[in-house]
């Protein structure tokens, strides 16, 4: 159970008021925290509790949800050979979090790319610059509200078949 | 003398660039100081299609990104969905995930092995990695059908069996293959020129190559013993005795050596999987997953059904997330798949190897001369598909 990994008890005496949810499903530990203390709460997986490889930064985009947005994190442990994922939610007025980059130098492109698609603002990121798209670009492709299609088309509505 | 900083555009037309990477590259005479990459706009949209496909429908897309390792990302891919179901794979059809995995990660070693040694200026070693190749490719049409988007593995199992021939086809390149390694090693491993374009060059330091993200050879040739079939079992991985290559210089050089060892180990893996090879189903037994016998589809109105509702509906996938990373040529391939109990996808994101590799590039080259940019492309071993899905 997740009550019982080890990061999971760790994270919960240090930040009691930061964590959302604790969840273990097909045996990957996911914790959500508040956006505010993303920061410190990777902080301390990486330097305390060895999960030095920062795998994926991505966003869910949760449409008609309140909060809409989940960027969510994945941490490898490359010493203790074992997973966890963190999450984040973002609400759709305040579209942003804190930039990981002060941790990780992976963090740069996955949050450009994640700023791109999701337009999520990460802040203090030092080149937050759109990075699949065009700079120009209007719209950010993967949100549940983006046409399949692309802008100005018809909309999808599924296959014929 | 006064200096000035020139601005040159290597690519998207330089032929070690890939077709759609161009590089800005600022020069203080040939000496590298800043490099802007721009990774092109390619745009297949994989992760926004799957979002409207189901999960059997998807499952093409995914042989398309990296283009010279199609079985490796219907494998991540197959195995994200497996995780999300639940479900068991038989071990016939494991053996020949491992087989097809491996053979797959020869395929892309030799394209690797050609590109850069002709990026290099070394072009025996290209026409004979392409020589190899082209069995491999043949094994492919073989069990497949296609000689590229393979298409071959199915959630639950594979497509079908085995055809026969393969065992042969197989043995064959397993007895010649270590003899053409040491064939480029003997062309490539003690030429002065290779040597000298290949030595403390793109060096990166193990912190440095964790704190960017680098996996796969890139990462164990900065001596960062880490292998995901290994450390993180997948497909069952943990039955195989092999080794995993460790360099020590962190540079070109040791790249080129952990990749050529790793395809040696390779032929290992295989050989001790043809060995396991059983005689067995190759699909789970779950008819809400899995296709039914062709037998029963074209002979029994029910197979039709059965057949029918799952191609045309999908089937349903508990509500959930799941992470499952495969050890992917080119470095760690995640697939991370949000379901909603629907039979679609409700978030699929790829974690691609080459895309987070390649933002170490800078690092890698900043201060080394023009030239030997050339050679930490070739190294890096990218693929442009991947990094723009």
């Amino acid at each position: 159970m997740a009550e019982n990994n080890r990061a999971v008890v760790k994270l919960k005496e240090r930040f009691a008021n930061a964590l959302l949810d604790c969840k273990e499903y097909r045996g990957e530990v996911t914790v959500t925290v508040k956006k505010e203390n993303i920061l410190e709460v990777l902080k301390c997986l990486r330097d305390d509790l060895r999960y030095n490889f920062l795998t994926d930064v991505t966003a869910v985009d949760y449409l008609g949800q309140d909060p809409r947005f989940m960027v969510v994190y994945h941490l490898m442990s490359i010493p203790n050979k074992d997973r966890i994922r963190v999450k984040a939610p973002v609400t759709e007025a305040d579209c942003s979090i804190d930039s990981a980059t002060s941790l990780w130098n992976s963090a740069n492109w996955l949050e450009r790319e994640a700023y791109d698609l999701f337009g999520i603002d990460f802040k203090n990121h030092p080149n937050l610059v759109r990075i699949l798209m065009t700079d120009d670009w209007v719209g950010h492709p993967l949100r549940k509200d983006y046409p399949l299609q692309g802008p100005d088309r018809e909309p999808y509505k599924g296959r014929l078949s | 003398m006064a200096s000035e900083i020139m601005t040159l555009n290597m690519g998207p037309q330089h032929p070690s660039t890939h077709g759609v990477l161009r590089l800005v590259v600022e020069l203080d005479g040939e000496v590298i100081q800043k490099i802007t990459p721009h990774i092109g706009y390619l745009h297949r949209g994989i992760e926004k299609l799957s979002e409207h496909r189901t999960y059997h429908q998807a499952l093409p897309l995914t042989d398309r990104m990296d283009y010279l390792a199609p079985m490796h990302n219907n494998l991540g891919y197959v195995l994200a969905v497996e995780k999300l179901l639940g479900i068991e794979v038989p071990e016939r059809a494991e053996t020949i995930r491992v087989i097809m995995a491996e053979l797959t990660r020869l395929k892309s070693h030799l394209v690797w092995i050609a590109c850069h040694a002709l990026d290099i200026g070394a072009m025996t070693v290209f026409i004979y990695a392409f020589r190899e190749r082209e069995k491999i490719m043949e094994l492919y049409e073989m069990v497949s059908g296609a000689r590229m988007t393979s298409n071959y593995f199915r959630v639950g199992g594979l497509s079908r069996d085995l055809p026969a021939g393969f065992e042969a086809a197989v043995q064959e390149i397993l007895d010649t293959f270590p003899g053409h390694f040491d064939t480029y090693e003997g062309l490539l491993t003690k030429n002065t020129i290779w040597l000298q374009r290949t030595i403390g060059n793109g060096v990166i330091s193990a912190d440095d190559a964790i704190d960017f993200g680098i996996s796969g050879p890139a990462l164990r040739g900065s001596g960062v013993d880490f292998d995901l079939r290994r450390d993180l079992p997948y497909s069952g991985y943990e039955k195989y005795d092999f080794k995993v290559p460790v360099g020590e210089n962190c540079d070109t050089f040791d790249r080129y050596k952990v990749r050529l060892v790793e395809m040696r180990e390779s032929v290992k893996i295989i050989d001790q999987a043809m060995k396991r090879l059983k005689p067995g189903p190759i699909l789970a037994d779950a008819p809400q997953v899995c296709y039914p016998p062709k037998e029963s589809v074209y002979n029994s109105i029910e197979g039709l059904i059965h057949h029918f509702k799952i191609a045309s509906e999908g089937f349903p996938v508990p509500e959930g997330e799941v992470y499952q990373g495969v050890e992917n040529p080119k470095g760690e391939l995640g697939y991370y798949m949000v379901s909603d109990g629907s039979s679609k996808p409700y978030r699929m994101r790829v974690r691609p190897p080459s895309f987070v590799n390649l933002g170490a590039i800078e690092k890698m080259a900043k201060g080394s001369m023009i030239a030997d940019l050339v050679a930490v492309i070739g190294t890096l071993d990218i693929v442009l598909g991947e990094i723009d899905r």
